[in-house]
C-alpha cells in the first residue's frame, strides 16, 4: 500500500504537518528553550551580563534569604486571598442578581465587564488618583461633612496592598461575572421552580442548589484568577511602584526590577523560575482535567 | 385578593426592588473611575486643586487633552503621546494580523488534518496561553539582540506574533472542531487541496472566531506593558510604557488633569472596540474556561 502512494501524495500527506512547523518551532523556542535558558541562568552566577557556569541552587538561596523577596511573596499571598474571595463573591453576586430577568440586563452587563477591556497602566493610573488622600475619596467625604474620615491606605506601607486589591477587583469582577453567568444560564430552570413549589425559599434555593451546581465555572475562575494574580505586575507599577517603601512589592516586581535594575540576573531568574513553578502547579492539572474531559465527551 | 397574596407579592416588589437597587448600586461602583477619569481630563489645574473631585467641571477645557496628546514631556523629550500612539498602532496592526492568520491554519490542521501527536502538539501549544512570561524575558532580549531587533517594532511584533500564537491556535481548533468532517471531505473528494479548502471551506464559516482572535489579540497587544517595557527605550516605546512615564513624572506640581487625559488616550482604542463588540469580546475571554 505504502509504495504505491505517489510522491504528490506523499507530499499532500506531509504538507499540514509541514504548515504547522513553523508555529511548532517557534513555540518549542519561544516557550520550552526559553523556560530552559532562564533555568540555566537562575543556576549560574550571572550579574549584568549572562554567564554560562553553574553554581548550583545559590541564586535561589540568595533569593530565599532576601528580605525584599519575602515581603513580596507574603504579599503575594495575602493579595491572592483577598483578589481572588472578593472578586468571586461580587462576581457570583452579579450573576446571581443578573439571571432574575433583569430588565437592561446588556447594558448592565457591558458595565460590568468593561474594565476588562483596559491596561492595567490604565487602572493603575485612575485608582491612583481617586485613592489620593489629599484629592481623592477622602476629601470628597471630608467635604460632604464626616471630617474625620481618613482613607489614606495607599501612602501607608502596612495598607497599600489593600489598595492593589481594590483596584485589582474593580478590573476583574466581571471576567468572574461573565464565568459564572456563562454557568447560570446552563443550569435547568426547572430546578429552580421545583425547589420554589416544594417552598424553599430564593436565597437558599441558589446557596443550597445551584452555586453547588457551579462547581466547573468555579474551577475555572480560580484558576484565571489566580494567574492574573500571580503575573499581576503593571497594576502593582503603575498604582504603588512597588512603594511605599518596598511594601507593595510583589514576584514579577522583584524578577523586574533585580534582572533590569539591580544587575541581579541570576537572582532575577531564579525569581522567575519560581513564579513559573506555581503557575505550573496550578495550570498543568487544570488544562490536564479539561482536555480529559474533552475527549471523554467527543 | 387575599392577604396572603396581597403580602406575597409584596415580597416580590420587596425583591425585585433589593435586585435593582444592588445591581444599580454597583454599576455606579464600576462606573465612577471612568467618570472621574473623564472629568477630570476636563478641568484646569486650578480646579482640580481647590479640591473639585467627583463633580462636573465648571468650565470644560480641552487643555489637558491636548496638552498629553501633543506636550507633555516623557524622558527628555515633549512630544506627548502621539508618536508613542502611533508605535502602538505600527505594532499591534502587524501582530494582530500575522497572529491570527498563523491561528487560523494551525487550527485547521489540528483539527482537519489530525496526525499522530496532535493532541500533544496541540496541548504544547496550550500552555502558551498560560506562561508567566518573567520566565522568557531574558532569554528573548538576548535573542531580539542577536537579531537585531531590540528597542524596535518590528522586535515587539516578533515578540507578540509568538506568544499570541498560543491564544489564536486555541480560538481557531476549538471553533473548527465544531464544523463537521464531511464537509472538508466532500471538499476533498471533489478534488479541492489543503489550500483550496482553507480559503474557500473554512475561512469563510470562521467570520465570527477571526473576530474573537483580532479584539482579544488587539486588546492583548495593545494593553501589554510587560514586554514593552523590558524591551524598549525611549522613542519606540508603546504608549502603555510611554503613559507610565507621564504619570511618574515627579517634578513640579502633578498635573492630574493631563494624567487622566493620556490614561483615556491609551485607553480610547481598547474602549471603542468594546463598546462596538463586545459581545466577541467576551467570547475570547471565557475561551480560556471553556473546554478545549
Amino acid at each position: 500500500m505504502r509504495s504505491t502512494l505517489s510522491l504528490k501524495d506523499r507530499f499532500s500527506r506531509w504538507l499540514p504537518r509541514l504548515v504547522l512547523s513553523p508555529s511548532l518551532v517557534a513555540i518549542i523556542v519561544g516557550v520550552y528553550l526559553f523556560i530552559a535558558w532562564t533555568g540555566w541562568i537562575s543556576l549560574s552566577s550571572s550579574k549584568m551580563v549572562p554567564k554560562y557556569d553553574f553554581v548550583g541552587l545559590e541564586q535561589y538561596i540568595r533569593l530565599w534569604s532576601t528580605p525584599r523577596w519575602e515581603t513580596a511573596v507574603a504579599n503575594l499571598f495575602v493579595f491572592t486571598v483577598l483578589f481572588l474571595a472578593i472578586t468571586i463573591a461580587i462576581g457570583l453576586l452579579i450573576a446571581i442578581l443578573l439571571d432574575q430577568q433583569i430588565r437592561a440586563e446588556g447594558f448592565l452587563r457591558a458595565v460590568y465587564l468593561y474594565p476588562m477591556a483596559l491596561s492595567f497602566i490604565v487602572t493603575g493610573t485612575a485608582w491612583k488618583w481617586i485613592l489620593n488622600p489629599d484629592l481623592g475619596v477622602e476629601k470628597v467625604v471630608n467635604d460632604l461633612g464626616w471630617t474625620g474620615f481618613v482613607f489614606d491606605w495607599i501612602t501607608r506601607p502596612e495598607y497599600a496592598i489593600y489598595c492593589v486589591v481594590i483596584a485589582a477587583v474593580w478590573q476583574s469582577t466581571g471576567f468572574a461575572m461573565a464565568i459564572f453567568l456563562a454557568g447560570l444560564r446552563g443550569i435547568d430552570t426547572s430546578i429552580i421552580k421545583a425547589a420554589q413549589i416544594e417552598g424553599a425559599s430564593l436565597p437558599r434555593i441558589y446557596l443550597n442548589i445551584i452555586v453547588p451546581m457551579l462547581r466547573p465555572a468555579f474551577l475555572s475562575v480560580i484558576v484565571l484568577l489566580s494567574y492574573i494574580s500571580i503575573k499581576s505586575f503593571d497594576l502593582v507599577l503603575a498604582l504603588t511602584g512597588g512603594g511605599p517603601g518596598n511594601s507593595t512589592e510583589m514576584p514579577s516586581t522583584f524578577m523586574f526590577s533585580a534582572t533590569f535594575r539591580r544587575n541581579q540576573m541570576g537572582v532575577g531568574a531564579a525569581s522567575a523560575m519560581m513564579m513559573l513553578m506555581t503557575v505550573a502547579a496550578i495550570i498543568i492539572p487544570y488544562l490536564y482535567s479539561e482536555l480529559k474531559e474533552a475527549r471523554n465527551e467527543h | 385578593m387575599s392577604t396572603e397574596a396581597r403580602s406575597a407579592r409584596r415580597a416580590h416588589q420587596f425583591g425585585r426592588l433589593f435586585i435593582y437597587g444592588s445591581l444599580i448600586a454597583l454599576a455606579i461602583f464600576y462606573l465612577m473611575p471612568l467618570w472621574v477619569m473623564i472629568v477630570t481630563s476636563l478641568k484646569s489645574l486650578d480646579e482640580i486643586y481647590s479640591g473639585s473631585f467627583i463633580g462636573l467641571p465648571q468650565a470644560i477645557t480641552f487643555e489637558a487633552w491636548e496638552k498629553a496628546w501633543g506636550q507633555a514631556c516623557i524622558g527628555t523629550a515633549c512630544d506627548g503621546l502621539r508618536p508613542y500612539f502611533v508605535n502602538s498602532l505600527l505594532m499591534v496592526i502587524p501582530a494582530v494580523a500575522l497572529s491570527t492568520a498563523i491561528g487560523a491554519i494551525n487550527g485547521y490542521i489540528l483539527t482537519k488534518w489530525r496526525f499522530p501527536g496532535a493532541n500533544f502538539v496541540f496541548g504544547l501549544m496550550l500552555f502558551g496561553c498560560f506562561l508567566p512570561f518573567q520566565a522568557v524575558i531574558l532569554p528573548m532580549a538576548q535573542l531580539l539582540g542577536s537579531l537585531r531587533l531590540s528597542g524596535t517594532i518590528p522586535g515587539l511584533v516578533l515578540v507578540h506574533t509568538v506568544y499570541g500564537i498560543s491564544f489564536t491556535t486555541l480560538f481557531f481548533r476549538n471553533y473548527f472542531i465544531t464544523i463537521p468532517d464531511e464537509l472538508t471531505r466532500a471538499a476533498q473528494i471533489d478534488g479541492a487541496g489543503f489550500f483550496r479548502i482553507f480559503f474557500s471551506v473554512m475561512l469563510p464559516a470562521a467570520l465570527p472566531i477571526i473576530v474573537v482572535s483580532c479584539i482579544w489579540q488587539f486588546t492583548q497587544i495593545w494593553n501589554d506593558f510587560l514586554f514593552g517595557v523590558s524591551f524598549t527605550a525611549g522613542q519606540s516605546s508603546p504608549i502603555t510604557v510611554a503613559l507610565n512615564n507621564i504619570v511618574n513624572v515627579t517634578m513640579g506640581r502633578k498635573q492630574y488633569n493631563v494624567d487622566m487625559a493620556a490614561a483615556m488616550i491609551a485607553a480610547i482604542p481598547t474602549l471603542v472596540v468594546y463598546i462596538v463588540a463586545g459581545r466577541y469580546f467576551v467570547r475570547g475571554l471565557t475561551a480560556g474556561a471553556v473546554k478545549g
